[in-house]
């Protein structure tokens, strides 16, 4: 036990580990088990750890959902589902183009006060999203943005940007710029040396900045709940209307809702392991 | 470029290549952030309620003193501290234990890293609505493990104020605990070998040499980790909401949930707008402290 910090440990290691990641693990592991609980057992005390998978909760969520017994109502939830897959679809796209060409333009041509303009950059995006909110809500009432997709997207693209700035900006600041200078000296244009040189070297990069993006943005709660209507909603303020009223809250449904997003997610996380770091400081801290 | 006169040569003109990459960025940050605050900063110098038609009439520092003077903001600001602080505290001695779990080598790491990480990656609501099934009385696990467990009744945590602010920081800390141990695991992986090679030829004690290596590598991100959570837990908003919607009574009605209740129930828009002045100045505070331990890293690290 004297492997106190870094070194090798065996197995002995390993399952110390896994006891711990259990016991850690356990709450969404119980969020994932509700997704294949049928409807009877998911409120069974004490609760059932061991029954038979069912698949139709995620049937339900794009079908139909039983309310009681004998009636069926349309949960409306596959609406949701791809507003929340158009809206955070196209704002991460939307900020990871804006805000790569951005990065680079801080990180290759630093203006008089680069710092300062990515201290507010960052700063945009640290405020808490109640102060923005209040008037945003209202010039979007005036503009008529209120519900619809443009203004969401726009609020969305606006959130992620900071974001990409300074997750892009880190990246490209780590890049060999003498690549770049040669490839200038062979007579490249300055638009062949960006798509060329610098964006092919960032790909791991524009990967993390859109993967990190997409997951702030899919689990945002406020903003959606304040600036879609019926039609336009996301997954998150959905899920929220949803436990209203105490008594008939579909837990397995909202499982597997939450499923379908997290278990593709943590798969693609695991492959970007190695910038999770940087994704979760915004660009912040590299190593 | 092409030498052409005219508004393309201007705008390709080398001399603008920074300012016009970076313009598409801040025309959208202007007008989604910036004009959006100023407008609120203005409208917190007038009386102004969102829900009728009434024009905004200029009042000075009325909304500021309305705010500052009654007592709930005050009330929720402890209460924000006090999730702060519960949570904060919580999420770095945790953090540092798995970071430390995690540091050395050995089979199967990342896969079980992952595991750990994965509360990170649920949405605030989705962490909401669960824990508020698990402190539920009836189907709740943490009521029907004290009832078969400890006490043999029902066990309602979210009815006390005390109940409800630990039930909060539980679910808060649970959620953000991998992001401290993301963090100081970077630190503790960048120790170098050789001076723990070297530590156990002096035969240093175990504390020793945590106090003398490890920490000094760790500290930094030790700070950084807390002026991020810190700016991240000041702003909580969806969980609260959610979990306890403030209640009971007032006792988890954190900053966030204050401002929106005003701005969104009782509609006294230019009092939330002043409110949340006050916040941003928090926020703007720490954030600069931020940056500014980063910069100190990076330069101590060339």
């Amino acid at each position: 036990m004297k492997k106190r910090a870094i070194g090798h440990a065996g197995w002995l290691w390993t399952s110390l580990a896994s006891v711990v990641a259990f016991i850690y693990f356990f709450p969404v592991l119980f969020i994932i088990l509700t997704a294949f609980r049928s409807r009877s057992d998911t409120l069974a005390t004490p609760p059932k750890w061991f029954f038979t998978p069912t698949f139709e909760n995620f049937y339900h969520i794009f079908f139909r959902s039983m309310s009681n017994s004998t009636e069926y109502v349309a949960t409306g939830f596959h609406v949701y589902f791809f507003n929340s897959i158009y809206i955070s679809g196209m704002s991460v796209l939307l900020a990871l183009i804006i805000g790569t060409i951005a990065a680079y333009g801080f990180s290759r041509h630093p203006l008089r006060g680069n710092d300062t303009y990515l201290f507010i950059i960052l700063t945009t995006r640290m405020l808490p999203p109640i102060i923005v909110i209040v008037p945003i809500f209202l010039i979007f009432r005036i503009t008529g943005l209120a519900g619809t997709y443009t203004g969401i997207i726009l609020m969305y693209t606006a959130f992620n940007l900071p974001f990409s700035i300074w997750m892009m900006k880190s990246f490209f600041d780590e890049l060999n710029t003498e690549i770049e200078d040669a490839s200038r000296m062979d007579g490249a244009s300055e638009r062949s040396v960006f798509f060329g040189v610098c964006i092919p070297q960032v790909y791991a990069g524009l990967a993390a900045t859109s993967v990190f993006a997409l997951i702030l943005t899919w689990n945002e709660f406020l903003f959606s709940l304040l600036l879609t209507n019926k039609l336009t909603r996301t997954m998150p303020p959905a899920m929220a209307r949803t436990i209203g009223g105490e008594i008939n809250v579909d837990y397995g449904l909202l499982a597997a809702m939450i499923c379908l997003f997290i278990i593709p997610i943590f798969l693609i996380t695991y492959l970007l392991q190695n910038q999770l770091l940087r994704g979760v400081t915004f660009g912040t801290i590299k190593k | 470029m092409n030498r052409s006169s005219g508004f393309l040569a201007w705008f390709m003109d080398p001399k603008r290549r920074g300012p016009m990459l970076i313009a598409p960025a801040i025309t959208v940050l202007l007008l989604v952030n910036i004009i959006p605050l100023m407008w609120s900063f203005g409208l917190s110098f007038f009386k102004y309620r969102a829900n009728t038609l009434k024009l905004p009439k200029f009042s000075w520092f009325y909304s500021y003193e309305k705010v500052l003077t009654k007592d709930n903001i005050w009330e929720s600001l402890q209460t924000t501290a006090i999730i702060v602080a519960g949570s904060v505290g919580v999420q770095m001695v945790l953090g540092f234990l798995l970071a430390l779990l995690f540091a050395s080598q050995f089979p199967l790491r990342k896969i079980l890293l992952m595991f750990v990480l994965a509360p990170m990656m649920l949405s605030n609501v989705a962490v909401a609505i669960y824990f508020k099934l698990f402190y539920e009385p009836e189907f709740g696990l943490l009521s029907q493990f004290v009832q078969s467990f400890i006490t043999g009744e029902m066990y309602v945590l979210l009815a006390t104020p005390a109940g409800a602010l630990i039930g909060v920081i539980f679910a808060d800390a649970w959620q953000w605990t991998p992001f401290v141990m993301l963090l100081v695991l970077a630190g503790l992986v960048s120790v170098p070998k050789h001076l723990y090679e070297a530590a156990e030829i002096d035969r240093m004690s175990w504390w020793r040499k945590f106090t003398t290596i490890t920490f000094p590598y760790v500290r930094s991100l030790l700070l950084l980790a807390v002026l991020f959570r810190t700016i991240e837990t000041v702003k909580i908003f969806d969980l609260v909401f959610i979990l306890t919607n403030g209640g009971p009574g007032t006792a988890t009605e954190t900053i966030g949930v204050l401002v929106y209740r005003t701005a969104f129930q009782f509609f006294r828009t230019s009092n939330s707008a002043a409110m949340g002045y006050i916040l941003l100045f928090a926020v703007i505070v720490l954030t600069s402290l931020y940056l500014y331990v980063i910069k100190q890293r990076e330069s101590e690290e060339i």
